[in-house]
């Protein structure tokens, strides 16, 4: 009972352990070969082949997703991130689109509420005068007499 | 109030668009890098593009620039690369010949994992300094298309001879390979 205990304990405590190793095809989705620069899980270029081992035999020497990211731009520099970092300089490719976005948004925002109140403009312009109503009613109420 | 809001949204638009035209323009314009071997294979005189590198073979790092005064047989390789094993053997031969005349070969180790350069190195026998280019910053300057690539610098720090796309000494180039390092070493016309 008590061998039984330990070996749920045990497992217990194994299990986020086991959770957490990184999944390799993940990996490879996430990384770019140096020399073709498509992701590795599209490439079958030589040095894509070395690091999809690579990334094999730190995952099972139980490195985690990040350290062999760390661990590959150390070798080949940032681009090898399918996705460029969020911090330092690399920030800018992610805060230039939003920022255009952004703009854009407000641009045609802008756009739109100016010719809506235009429009406001001209529609209460083009209404009827008064005089012209009456008269218009005037003529109305004779053909019902 | 409302023409104010107006001329502002079309100006931010604008700016955004005038950016990115300029941006493509810009990408159009100058995007691509022209490398040292197509201004070579131009016929002009071309100088060596510069860089300073960690070295593999030892501490510390080395410039291009600090060779002046010496023959340089540059060969860009890498360990995955296979013709990179054939042409080893003939480098190291082409180093020990001629290093008392004054020529160097040196090794740019390109988008390679270090300790596989460093294997590759003892496999071979390589004993000419080698640099490690894993963010392979100097490709695009020298135009280098694929691996191997071997170029030859003359002790004035100009690129000679032409381009060796490929192993060296192979039927195909041995006289360029000959004649690149003839003309490095100023023994040719």
């Amino acid at each position: 009972m008590r061998r039984l205990a330990l070996a749920l304990v045990t497992a217990a405590l194994l299990a986020p352990v086991a959770a957490a190793a990184p999944n390799p095809a993940d990996l490879e989705a996430e990384l770019v070969c140096p020399t073709c620069k498509t992701t590795l899980d599209q490439s079958d270029a030589p040095v894509a082949r070395r690091m999809k081992q690579i990334i094999r035999t730190r995952i099972a020497e139980g490195a985690t997703e990040q350290q062999i990211k760390d661990e590959l731009v150390a070798q080949f520099g940032s681009g090898v991130l399918a996705e460029p970092p969020k911090s330092g300089f690399d920030l800018l490719a992610w805060l230039v689109p939003l920022g255009l976005l952004g703009a854009g948004g407000v641009g045609v925002a802008a756009l739109v509420w100016g010719w809506s109140r235009r429009r406001g403009e001209h529609d209460a312009g083009a209404a009827v005068d008064p005089e012209l109503e009456r008269r218009l009613d005037a003529e109305l109420d004779r053909f019902d007499e | 109030m409302t023409g104010t809001v107006q001329r502002v949204g079309q100006a931010i638009a604008l700016a955004g668009v005038a950016a990115l035209l300029g941006l493509l323009i810009w990408k159009v314009a100058f995007g691509g890098e022209e490398g040292a071997a197509d201004r070579l294979a131009r016929g002009g005189p071309v100088v060596a593009p510069a860089f300073t590198l960690d070295r593999l073979d030892r501490d510390g790092a080395l410039s291009i620039s600090a060779l002046r005064g010496k023959a340089v047989v540059v060969n860009f390789w890498a360990s995955w690369c296979l013709p990179c094993r054939d042409e080893a053997p003939v480098l190291q031969q082409t180093y020990e010949r001629y290093r008392d005349e004054g020529l160097i070969v040196l090794g740019i180790d390109v988008q390679d994992f270090k300790a596989d350069a460093r294997r590759f190195m003892k496999r071979f026998g390589i004993t000419y300094p080698v640099v490690y280019d894993g963010k392979g910053s100097t490709v695009g300057k020298w135009g280098v298309r694929a691996f191997p690539e071997t170029f030859f610098v003359d002790r004035s720090g100009k690129l000679v001879g032409e381009r060796i796309s490929g192993a060296v000494d192979i039927e195909r180039n041995r006289d360029a390979y000959e004649r690149g390092v003839a003309l490095a070493l100023g023994d040719a016309p």
